[in-house]
């Protein structure tokens, strides 16, 4: 159950609580984000919308570590990741989070197996075992015949499918996907959100995406907006459904 | 080694800068090698004298001859074992590129004196026998392709008109790594017959074999005092003292050396540290996303240390490689002008930390960069 009003479980697996965030540029403070609340529970997938500008990324490297807020926590799977060390915090991205980006971010000299295989690096997995989870992976994503492929012998589709195969492979806990069918055509991108809500639906992942794209947005079960650093709790993707299938 | 693919993959990744990059450390290893043995070269002079001996000038400079009754009077002080004498012959063989030092030697202390430069004896008795007489060197022997019994005719610029011929009677060599095995020597006896009057009954200079080199100072400054106020007043020095005095004749070579040297040194340093500097600019965002999935900024810093330090190493190993194998041709072709070129393992293992400082050198303000670097701004750049 996904909540913006600070009064969620105190075991969500995600918990935000008096999230502000603001960049000072040329001497102004722009405040981004403001006092936000977000409860996230496993097997959940929320997407969040708004314009330019609203924070959705900032939001987004807030919970992947990626940066640090000027007030507030964040505490994920009973971690508070808020005051963590640089070190630390960089291991517990590699425990924790699948970053799937919109430009898919794969080292072009490597093999689509070789940039799956990059997190499992970081573990104590054998070359064996490393090959066996990449496989699994590529399989989930339906790229089990391009593993010694380089990302410029991919369709763009193909790419991104590589990417979040890279984004799952060491199971982590929860998925960030910043705009991730924003390069896409229609077609790649339908195939790229199936792939992501049978993770949700089948291997209950849990996702938080960020998309400008309403169509893409349905596929999540709860859709958020941001407007002027504030979260509001938009509909669900079925009460979305049902409210266009009355209409 | 687990990482060993990824650092491999990006050095790969621009094959023609990779080529010019080693290309360029290669070169600069060979000049760095070229260098460093031409420094070792007129350094070895030094470093090989004997520490117990003392060479004798005249106060006034090296031209200046002194009485060959100096012999005597020299061989007399304590702590003195044997004294040679020798004079500058300073012909031309042939032609006068064909530069070899030539020196008229007292064949009696020669042997005694100059310890390490080893004749066969059957060779030098035909020496001692033969008034016109010569050894050469097993360098300078090669070199010429001369053989024992060959007639040697020498041209002189010093002593009258004409050429001297000489019977080559034997090949001495060094018995020391490094030795001086250039020299050919002529018979004092059937120099001095010939010599024009005023060189008669002269030595260039005397070479004296102490008993113990603690007696250096001692005898020195004896036999200076023995000459003083004399008409042919005397300046003795350690044999090595005299080397470096006589490298320094050709200008501050080690200066020189060193100024070059520093001239590559950060030439390359430039050169690798702009090439690193762009490699790392290009994959900003590849770098941000290894970051980005959980690898720690230090080992970011790894990855292109190590990309610099392989280039470094496979451009040293190619640029010592082409040194080793071009040093003795272009040794050879310096014959006379240079002592001989000996790349040895010190100036080989050198060069190698050279190249492995300046790649690591390069790469580590870049690799700095990228540690620091924050995955926010890096990822928002793409």
């Amino acid at each position: 159950m996904i909540r913006v009003d600070g009064t969620g479980k105190s075991n969500s697996l995600i918990q935000v609580r008096g999230l502000d965030k603001t960049y000072r540029r040329g001497g102004e403070e722009i405040q981004v984000l403001q006092r936000l609340n977000l409860d996230v529970d496993k097997g959940d997938f929320v997407a969040f919308m708004g314009p330019s500008g609203s924070g959705k990324t900032t939001l987004l490297n807030l919970l992947g570590g990626l940066d640090v807020p000027t007030h507030g926590s964040i505490t994920v799977a009973g971690d508070e990741i808020t005051h963590m060390s640089g070190n630390k915090l960089t291991q517990w991205r590699a425990r924790h989070v699948g970053f799937i980006f919109q430009m898919y971010n794969l080292i072009p000299v490597l093999t689509a197996f070789q940039n799956v295989e990059l997190p499992l690096l970081l573990t104590r997995l054998s070359k064996s075992d490393r090959r066996k989870h990449v496989e699994t992976a590529l399989g989930v994503v339906g790229l089990a015949d391009r593993l010694n492929h380089y990302p410029r012998q991919l369709s763009g589709g193909q790419e991104q499918r590589v990417a979040i195969a890279r984004a799952i492979v060491a199971d982590p806990t929860f998925l960030l996907c910043d705009e991730p069918t924003g390069d896409l055509d229609r077609k790649s991108a339908d195939e790229i959100m199936e792939l992501i809500h049978r993770l949700v639906t089948e291997h209950g992942k849990t996702v938080l995406m960020v998309t400008h794209d309403p169509v893409v947005a349905t596929r999540a079960d709860t859709t958020l907006h941001l407007e002027k650093g504030v979260l509001v709790e938009g509909k669900t993707s079925r009460e979305s459904v049902m409210a266009g299938g009355a209409a | 080694m687990k990482f060993s693919r990824l650092v491999l993959a990006n050095l790969f990744r621009k094959k023609v800068r990779l080529i010019l990059t080693i290309g360029s450390f290669a070169i600069a290893l060979v000049l760095f090698t070229f260098l460093a043995v031409v420094k070792s070269a007129f350094s070895r002079g030094t470093e090989i004298a004997g520490a117990d001996r003392l060479v004798v000038v005249s106060r006034i400079g090296l031209m200046q001859l002194m009485p060959i009754s100096y012999r005597d009077k020299i061989l007399a002080i304590p702590g003195v074992k044997a004294v040679t004498h020798n004079h500058w012959f300073g012909g031309v063989y042939q032609d006068e590129k064909n530069f070899f030092p030539q020196f008229v030697i007292d064949p009696e202390y020669q042997r005694q004196v100059m310890t390490e430069l080893v004749v066969p004896e059957d060779q030098w008795n035909n020496f001692l026998k033969d008034r016109q007489g010569a050894i050469a060197g097993a360098r300078t022997a090669a070199r010429f392709h001369w053989k024992i019994g060959d007639r040697i005719p020498i041209k002189t610029t010093l002593y009258g008109a004409g050429s001297w011929e000489f019977n080559l009677d034997g090949i001495y060599h060094s018995e020391r790594p490094g030795g001086d095995e250039s020299q050919f020597w002529l018979q004092w006896k059937y120099f001095d017959e010939n010599a024009p009057g005023p060189i008669k009954s002269t030595a260039g200079w005397y070479v004296v074999k102490l008993d113990s080199p603690d007696d250096a100072v001692r005898v020195a400054k004896a036999i200076d005092e023995k000459f003083a106020n004399s008409s042919f007043e005397t300046k003795s020095e350690t044999e090595s003292a005299f080397a470096a005095y006589f490298v320094k004749q050709f200008g501050n070579i080690e200066l020189l050396i060193l100024t070059i040297g520093s001239v590559v040194f950060f030439t390359l340093l430039l050169v690798t540290g702009n090439t690193m500097a762009i490699s790392v600019r290009e994959r900003t965002s590849e770098l941000a996303v290894l970051k980005a999935i959980g690898f720690t900024g230090r080992a970011v810093l790894f990855f292109v240390l190590a990309e610099a330090v392989i280039i470094a190493l496979v451009g040293g190993l190619i640029g010592l490689t082409l040194a080793y194998l071009a040093i003795p041709v272009i040794g050879l072709a310096l014959t006379g002008l240079l002592p001989p070129l000996i790349l040895s393992k010190s100036v080989l293992t050198l060069g190698l930390g050279f190249a492995l400082l300046v790649g690591a050198a390069s790469g580590l303000l870049p690799g700095i960069g990228a540690m620091r670097m924050r995955v926010v701004n890096a990822l928002r750049r793409v």
